[in-house]
């Protein structure tokens, strides 16, 4: 399949995952909101260019909000972790070339705690500027800590979860492309 | 003019960021202000199929719950016929007819379809399948078979969003159904399964298991439909009034049908009080 054609049924699948599913479940407490879609971003491979990764987080965002009603809410916060993305990755793997080895972020291509590492700063990232944004119009300091701590929590046990049922192939391409 | 073309190129991803980042705030905050968003219309139209598509298949594993819920808004109605009331006297039958004959007619009934519908986020909303075609527009109530749903803040073709009682932006003038004291009822943001209501004045005789009705002060819905009933009185120390949580009379999680409730009179009211409050002036 290719690569091209993978990523946009991607784009597909998360977006429905999080508006028919996700969104669906039954509250368990108000600072627990499951996220899952941002994924998508972490997901997406090394070769884009930095506009381009944050034009893809702004597009991708807006669709989502277009189907639960808040627009402009999720695009913020994606276009944040897409434009930061590029640093985070620039930070963790400087020296040893994964990002011209292979093809995407992956716990194969980085490694255990840089990629743990990557996931935590970027959905803590994401939830502090969704919440920060929500909380603008309601709630209280509380509500704020309480909201992304929780809310992170939960979106770490998904992701843990997404990685290891759906585990990506990452083969290694050596330097003579 | 060199120096602010090279700076324009050095920065550029940052700046393209900060455009977009500015789009997207923009579209936000404009969206809580006006209930206007960006391209809302065409989208609801495009997310409404998809919601159509998904309801279908999800309306299956709600069908008891809603032939239920029908049940017994008909046998409500069933009580209020006519037939049931039997005059003492078989010579002097008196009718007392639901509908009188000189009576002009205020409020209209459109049942719609609800295709998506959210409980669990900081504002809900609902989408239903009528929108401007069938004569939804704007600032109409939605009601439900149990009680309150909402009102219509968009209306595309064939779709319209409602905002469910479950907003924090969502106010409703209701009344105790013993007392007929009025008082505000809106969502505090906390639980689904709470609503609240307060200016409730202290001198009111208000128990727990109290029930709430829509008061005839509000254009959006008609006198007496169901909002819910009193959980917890909390009295407010700093003034002379109470505040109430309410258990919402509608049960959100697995709502199906609703109806639009079109006011035919609301034109004529609005003008009448907009043209006083210019005479006044």
């Amino acid at each position: 399949m290719s690569e091209l054609l993978k990523y946009i049924i991607r784009f597909i699948l998360f977006i429905l995952v999080q508006v028919f599913i996700l969104s669906h479940m039954p509250p368990l407490h108000r600072f627990v909101t499951p996220y899952l879609y941002y994924l998508y971003i972490l997901w997406l491979p090394f070769s884009l260019s930095r506009m381009s990764l944050t034009f893809i987080g702004f597009v991708f965002g807006l669709c989502l909000d277009y189907f639960l009603k808040t627009p402009g809410l999720h695009a913020a916060a994606c276009t944040l972790i897409a434009y930061v993305r590029p640093f985070v990755i620039g930070m963790l793997i400087s020296q040893e070339g994964a990002d011209k080895n292979y093809i995407a972020p992956s716990f194969v291509s980085m490694g255990w705690a840089p990629y743990g590492t990557y996931v935590l700063v970027l959905t803590v990232l994401h939830h502090s500027y969704l919440v920060l944004l929500e909380w603008m119009t309601f709630g209280s300091f509380v509500y704020f800590v309480g909201k992304v701590v929780a809310s992170t929590a939960v979106s770490l046990l998904l992701v843990l979860l997404t990685e290891a049922l759906f585990f990506r192939k990452q083969k290694f391409r050596t330097n003579t492309i | 003019m060199r120096n602010a073309f090279l700076f324009i190129r050095r920065h550029v991803n940052f700046l393209f960021f900060l455009v977009l980042q500015i789009i997207a705030l923009s579209f936000l905050f404009r969206y809580n202000k006006f209930h206007e968003a960006a391209f809302l219309n065409v989208s609801t139209e495009v997310t409404g199929r998809f919601n159509e598509r998904y309801n279908s298949i999800e309306y299956y594993f709600q069908l008891k719950k809603t032939n239920e819920a029908l049940v017994q808004e008909n046998l409500r109605l069933r009580q209020q016929l006519v037939d049931n009331f039997e005059a003492p006297d078989s010579n002097k039958r008196l009718f007392r007819d639901t509908i009188r004959v000189d009576s002009v007619r205020k409020w209209q009934l459109m049942e719609a379809k609800v295709v998506n519908n959210t409980i669990a986020l900081p504002a809900n909303y609902l989408t239903i399948h009528r929108g401007f075609r069938q004569g939804v527009r704007q600032n109409m109530g939605v009601t439900g078979p149990q009680g309150i749903v909402g009102s219509v803040i968009n209306v595309s073709e064939n779709f319209a969003i409602v905002m469910s009682v479950l907003h924090p932006q969502f106010r409703v003038v209701a009344a105790l159904k013993k007392g007929g004291e009025n008082g505000t009822v809106y969502w505090d943001g906390i639980s689904p399964s709470f609503i609240s209501m307060r200016n409730i004045p202290r001198s009111a005789n208000v128990v727990v298991g109290d029930t709430v009705m829509t008061s005839q002060v509000t254009s959006l819905f008609p006198a007496k439909l169901m909002v819910g009933t009193v959980a917890e009185i909390v009295p407010d120390n700093t003034s002379n009034f109470y505040n109430l949580r309410l258990r919402p009379s509608t049960n959100f999680s697995n709502i199906e049908y609703a109806y639009v409730l079109d006011n035919l009179q609301s034109d004529e009211q609005k003008r009448l009080e907009d043209s006083t409050r210019k005479k006044v002036q």
